[in-house]
């Protein structure tokens, strides 16, 4: 069994603002059939940063997400986590990359034939040497981290949508990652939830260092939690900007990453 | 109340100019006047350079309005003609403008809908099924690795998902197989008893059910009830798991699913299968059994001696061989056609009906194989 060290090494590329780059997208093309979704992404996230992947609908973002975790192998460029290609590696070793990624999918994906508790359990079981009661243990912590203790013998089908989201981040959690991925966080939630789940991710990342790579088109969201932020647009099928959100919102060079900060009041 | 129905007539004047005039109540609930009897007047207009839409007698409009506008618009700018609407509603105007407000998108952005030709559909079908068969070949690599994992005691699964999938499998479809084997035993009984009694040879209906069940009936029937039962539960399963990204949340934390998912449903079924084939060739025969007393008068000694002296175990491994390969051929169907299913809830009926259909067709040529070769090795 291979046991996870939250703490790997920091091989890990070169120095932005005095922080390494956690990944990194290298002239990155990616779609799918041979038709490409997004082209020539070039952007470096940093280590313990909240970085906010945005844009239109339909533009992609969810897609440079699948990128980012290693779900959909690039048509071009390279994909750096913590400094090593992803695809450059052997199967096996990006396995173990993609292990240091949680990941937090829109509609949670939890396995709905197992309890709560299992679905956090299921990682550490896998992944290290634990005990069965140790295991538990760690899966009651990580539920009572994202409000849930208690409802570990619940079913998926059982609990809310903001719910299931809660315990997609407790599962992503499970192994602490380096970086954790929210797809659309605040998709199909009331505004109260969405806000608690902003507030999750805040504390998640001070109190344990881990990045954040958040895709969302919420501006709530994106203003309230994201240090860096890249814009794609679907038109031109790239990326049109990166830096601070509300220095875009402001003084974007593009008018249209202006109006979508501004909801298009310029 | 009555309402004054939509019309619509054409006065064209001698300068070029025909005027479109509507009247009357122009909402959907009515029969409104389509945009090809519009353009049929303006066809018949003759030499025609201007066309003016007069509104002012629409007495009640709603989107039936806004879009025959629109649409007629669109036609007569098609064809070059110069086009007015003085005093149209304000809020058909509004709403027009609304339509307007983002291009439409261009052709070619989507596949187009029409039916592609004889050679091109050919074509395609081929490339598919050399997609297919790869794709197929693959799954069973991938399977055979898993299984080699499995041996090796290094797969990634849970060993209460095996429990929980071979008690699915093979306890819970007890009941329905027994039913149809025992009745099928029935079906057999008589249709022997009927030919064999005029020979008074009833004796020997304990032989042609003993041997057709324990040999093919009991794994096929088995297997088809597996297929329809199982196989589809197998696909839909999956298929849900790939629309709910519950297949990708398992990538990311790199456990295949090959061994997490189609591991134990292939051990279960492989396992499985024979077992319940063995317990349906038991009903089958007391299926034929109950005939052959009931209708032809045979003890049930005498019967269960004569089946007894009929099967040997020849037999019975060509059953077990069957029921086991039939088995891995319900638990890859439906576990390959889940993998493969798209993310909509559409794809996932497709994947389930696909798996059963995949099966079957498969068991049937397996069925015809596994006889030529037991045929040729003196097993039967």
């Amino acid at each position: 069994m291979n046991v996870v060290n939250a703490s790997h090494s920091a091989n890990a590329g070169p120095a932005l603002d005095g922080r390494p780059a956690q990944m990194e997208l290298q002239g990155v093309s990616i779609g799918y059939g041979g038709r490409p979704v997004q082209q020539d992404l070039n952007f470096r996230i940093r280590r313990g940063d909240v970085f906010i992947v945005m844009g239109g609908s339909g533009c992609g973002k969810s897609t440079v997400m699948r990128c980012l975790t290693g779900l959909v192998e690039p048509m071009a460029g390279r994909v750096l986590v913590a400094g090593a290609s992803l695809w450059d590696v052997s199967a096996a070793e990006r396995a173990q990359i993609m292990r240091r990624n949680g990941v937090m999918y829109q509609s949670g994906a939890l396995w709905s034939s197992m309890t709560l508790r299992e679905n956090v359990a299921l990682p550490l079981e896998q992944y290290t040497d634990l005990g069965t009661a140790q295991v538990r243990a760690i899966a009651d912590y990580k539920l009572a981290l994202v409000g849930l203790a208690g409802f570990g013998d619940y079913y998926p089908s059982e609990i809310s949508g903001g719910m299931r989201k809660r315990v997609g981040v407790a599962r992503a959690m499970a192994l602490d990652p380096d970086t954790l991925l929210f797809d659309e966080p605040s998709a199909g939630l009331d505004p109260l939830s969405a806000r608690r789940l902003d507030d999750l991710i805040l504390q998640l990342r001070d109190s344990l260092g881990t990045t954040m790579v958040v895709v969302t088109h919420e501006l709530d969201s994106i203003f309230s939690i994201g240090d860096d932020a890249v814009f794609l647009d679907a038109a031109t099928g790239t990326m049109l900007t990166t830096g601070n959100p509300r220095h875009l919102r402001d003084a974007s060079e593009h008018r249209l990453v202006r109006e979508f900060l501004n909801r298009g009041n310029l | 109340m009555t309402v004054p129905p939509p019309t619509l007539t054409l006065q064209p004047d001698p300068a070029g100019t025909a005027t479109l005039v509507l009247a009357g109540t122009w909402r959907i609930a009515e029969a409104l006047p389509t945009v090809a009897a519009a353009e049929r007047l303006l066809a018949g207009a003759g030499d025609l350079r201007r066309v003016r839409l007069d509104t002012g007698a629409v007495t009640d409009w709603d989107s039936g309005l806004v879009a025959f506008v629109a649409a007629v618009e669109d036609r007569c700018r098609a064809r070059g003609l110069d086009w007015e609407i003085p005093g149209l509603p304000a809020g058909v105007t509004a709403l027009l403008t609304l339509a307007r407000s983002v291009p439409e998108r261009g052709a070619g952005s989507h596949t187009e809908d029409r039916r592609p030709s004889f050679f091109a559909r050919f074509g395609q079908d081929i490339l598919d099924l050399i997609q297919s068969t790869g794709e197929i070949m693959t799954f069973f690599g991938e399977g055979t690795l898993a299984l080699r994992r499995f041996l090796l005691g290094r797969a990634r699964y849970r060993r209460t998902d095996l429990w929980l999938i071979i008690q699915e499998t093979g306890a819970d479809a007890l009941p329905i197989v027994s039913l149809i084997s025992f009745l099928v035993g029935m079906i057999l009984g008589y249709i022997a008893d009927q030919q064999l009694a005029q020979f008074g040879a009833r004796i020997f209906v304990a032989d042609l059910v003993g041997l057709a069940t324990v040999i093919q009936m009991g794994a096929l029937i088995t297997a088809i009830v597996m297929a329809g039962r199982t196989g589809a539960a197998f696909a839909a399963q999956l298929g849900t798991m790939q629309v709910n990204e519950e297949i990708d949340a398992l990538r990311t934390l790199g456990i295949p699913p090959m061994e997490f998912l189609v591991l134990p449903r292939m051990l279960a079924l492989i396992l499985m299968t024979p077992l319940l084939a063995i317990y349906a060739n038991v009903l089958g025969i007391l299926g034929g059994a109950f005939v052959g007393t009931v209708v032809g008068g045979v003890t049930l000694t005498a019967y269960l001696t004569q089946t007894q002296e009929a099967i040997g175990w020849n037999h019975i491994i060509q059953g077990l061989i069957s029921a086991t390969a039939y088995g891995a051929i319900i638990a890859a169907s439906g576990c390959l056609r889940g993998m493969q299913c798209g993310r909509s809830a559409a794809a996932v009926g497709v994947a389930t009906t696909s798996a059963v259909v995949t099966a079957i067709v498969f068991i049937v040529i397996a069925a015809a194989v596994l006889t030529i070769i037991f045929n040729a090795i003196g097993l039967s």
